[in-house]
């Protein structure tokens, strides 16, 4: 109770109080740059948690959910062997559907590669089967055994062996995303503890004038907790905008494929930066209290 | 020496002091009592305003006890001190302002800092009428003479209506005429019932004070505390 109380002290409004310590146009504007630098790095550093997160989340659907199956068999053979593939797949236990794909889907896949000429006809190609899964999803050890048995010419291909590595990195990256706002939520930490104490000791001589005249520790406080808040909080508005604005003009080319189109937020993702600021100002609070408090017990 | 202390009081009791060479002062006693008007003199470099910061726990005895307000100053934390500073006005002799704030904020900080600006607007005017500053308000304290700077340190010591008065050498840079208003506002509160203790090398203040109201002169030399006789 008494934590809390001295917490609202510390953050009422009290104009006299700020106003009993000089301005000092220095420090205010490298904390203001401070914090519009840090939160600008903060937002590209949550646009790439979310985006990872979002990657590793699609990936890991697809890859739970579909899987394909090859067939390779001497010409005559094919269409026998998909028959009894198609066969072997709806009587497996967590198989939602099975379909072969038609040749001009297959011709679809392989155009990007190839271009639309190609005669496929004349080419040995595989014949693919879609595997949809339910939510339970299939024993893939217990599928192969079988197919082996019946369709010599399958290659069950679930994904998993290649997408895996995918998902965990994308899974990484947005660890890294995370640990990056943490770094950089500290950094500023460290960064206007200094300002603070810069500050402090630049007003040793007004500190004990309010001392002499009968102020507390906590009304001294008050006056540099709340500039450097305040201050804070602006800039961190300012840099979390600016960054987000960035990200919303960062140019769209389908160059540039799956991740870096992605780069930004989804939806309320947007909104996420909003958090920056009042963030940064917490984090200045906490900062500067705890610099001043150690600087008035030293000065005292 | 000491006159018997009751609530609201300072008091020194076989106080020394050392500021790491030799003392400055050993076992010296003294107690401001509510009602009581004290005079302090001794030669320059003696210790009068290190005894005075004794009395408002801007130093701490290195032996001897230092009771402010009933309590030993060594068992008071810092927010106690403050507080015990609101009672307690001081005129220093370097007059301790903030530079930056315009010399009405700066006579008002005691009430400020206590969250008691609405007090400053009551007494502010008629006080800076009667130390003579009412013109000089909004100038910043740099900008003021060594004299107007010493009536405004003594309307910021009585702004908070304290209990006691501490004023190092408040004339010093004043001419007679206003000197004598100082002491009389000094005398005024004095009557109230308010402690006060003046450093002073000023005879003739302590001659005209004692004209005015019943007072003691003390004299600090080579480290003791003596009354000065009549000869004054
Ligand atoms: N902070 C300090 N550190 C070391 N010595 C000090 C300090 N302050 C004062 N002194 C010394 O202590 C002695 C007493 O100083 P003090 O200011 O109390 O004298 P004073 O009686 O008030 O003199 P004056 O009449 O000139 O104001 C002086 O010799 C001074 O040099
Ligand atoms: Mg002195």
């Amino acid at each position: 109770m008494r934590r809390f109380s001295l917490l609202l002290s510390l953050l009422a409004g009290d104009p006299q109080a700020d106003r009993a310590v000089p301005p000092t146009g220095y420090t205010a504007r490298l904390t203001l740059f401070t914090a519009g630098a840090m939160a600008f790095l903060a937002v590209f550093a949550m646009a790439l948690a979310s985006t990872s997160g979002r990657l590793a989340e699609r990936w890991g659907a697809e890859l739970a959910r579909t899987s394909t199956l090859r067939i390779s068999a001497p010409e005559a053979q094919v269409d026998l062997q998909t028959q009894a593939a198609l066969r072997v797949l709806e009587s497996t236990p967590g198989i939602a559907s099975a379909r072969a794909l038609t040749s001009e889907e297959e011709q679809a896949l392989l155009e990007p590669w190839f271009g639309a000429q190609l005669p496929l006809e004349d080419l040995p190609i595989p014949q693919l089967i879609e595997i949809v899964e339910d939510a339970e999803g299939y024993d893939a050890t217990g599928l192969r055994a079988r197919l082996q048995a019946e369709v010599p010419g399958a290659m069950l291909d679930d994904h998993a062996a290649w997408r895996q590595p995918l998902v965990e990195a994308a899974g990484r990256l947005r660890l890294l995303g995370w640990v990056s706002i943490l770094l950089i939520g500290a950094a500023t930490g460290a960064m206007i503890t200094l300002a603070a104490q810069a500050a402090l000791s630049a007003n040793a001589q007004v500190i004990r004038v309010l001392r002499l005249v009968g102020a507390r520790d906590v009304y001294i406080a008050r006056a540099f907790v709340r500039r450097f808040t305040v201050r804070t909080a602006i800039g961190a508005a300012a840099g979390a905008a600016a960054g987000t604005l960035a990200l919303a003009i960062l140019p769209r080319g389908e160059v540039a494929g799956g991740f870096l189109d992605g780069l930004g937020f989804s939806g309320a993702g947007w909104l996420l930066p909003v958090l920056i600021p009042p963030l940064a100002a917490l984090v200045a609070f906490l900062a500067t209290r705890a610099a001043a408090m150690r600087s008035l017990e030293a000065q005292a | 020496m000491s006159v018997a202390g009751g609530p609201g009081v300072i008091e020194l009791e076989d106080v020394s002091y050392s500021y790491g060479g030799g003392e400055l002062f050993s076992n010296l006693s003294l107690t401001l009592a509510p009602g009581s008007f004290q005079f302090l003199t001794g030669p320059s470099g003696v210790g009068k305003t290190t005894l005075l910061k004794l009395c408002y726990g801007d130093l701490i005895a290195t032996s001897g006890r230092v009771k402010l307000f009933g309590t030993d100053a060594r068992k008071v934390d810092r927010d106690g001190i403050a507080l015990a500073r609101r009672r307690i006005g001081v005129v220093h002799q370097d007059c301790q302002f903030l530079d930056h704030l315009p010399l009405a904020e700066n006579i008002a900080l005691p009430l400020t800092v206590a969250g008691r600006q609405a007090e400053a607007e009551q007494n502010l005017g008629e006080l800076l009428t009667w130390v003579g500053l009412s013109h000089q308000v909004d100038q910043l304290p740099p900008q003021l003479s060594g004299g107007e700077r010493q009536r405004a340190a003594l309307a910021r010591a009585v702004i908070v209506s304290p209990d006691v008065i501490i004023a190092d050498e408040p004339t010093g840079n004043i001419d007679w005429e206003m000197s004598q208003r100082l002491l009389r506002l000094l005398v005024e509160l004095n009557r109230m019932g308010k402690a006060v203790l003046v450093a002073t090398h000023d005879l003739n203040l302590i001659r005209a004070a004692k004209a005015q109201v019943q007072s003691r002169v003390l004299r600090l030399k080579g480290g003791r505390l003596q009354a000065a006789g009549a000869d004054l």
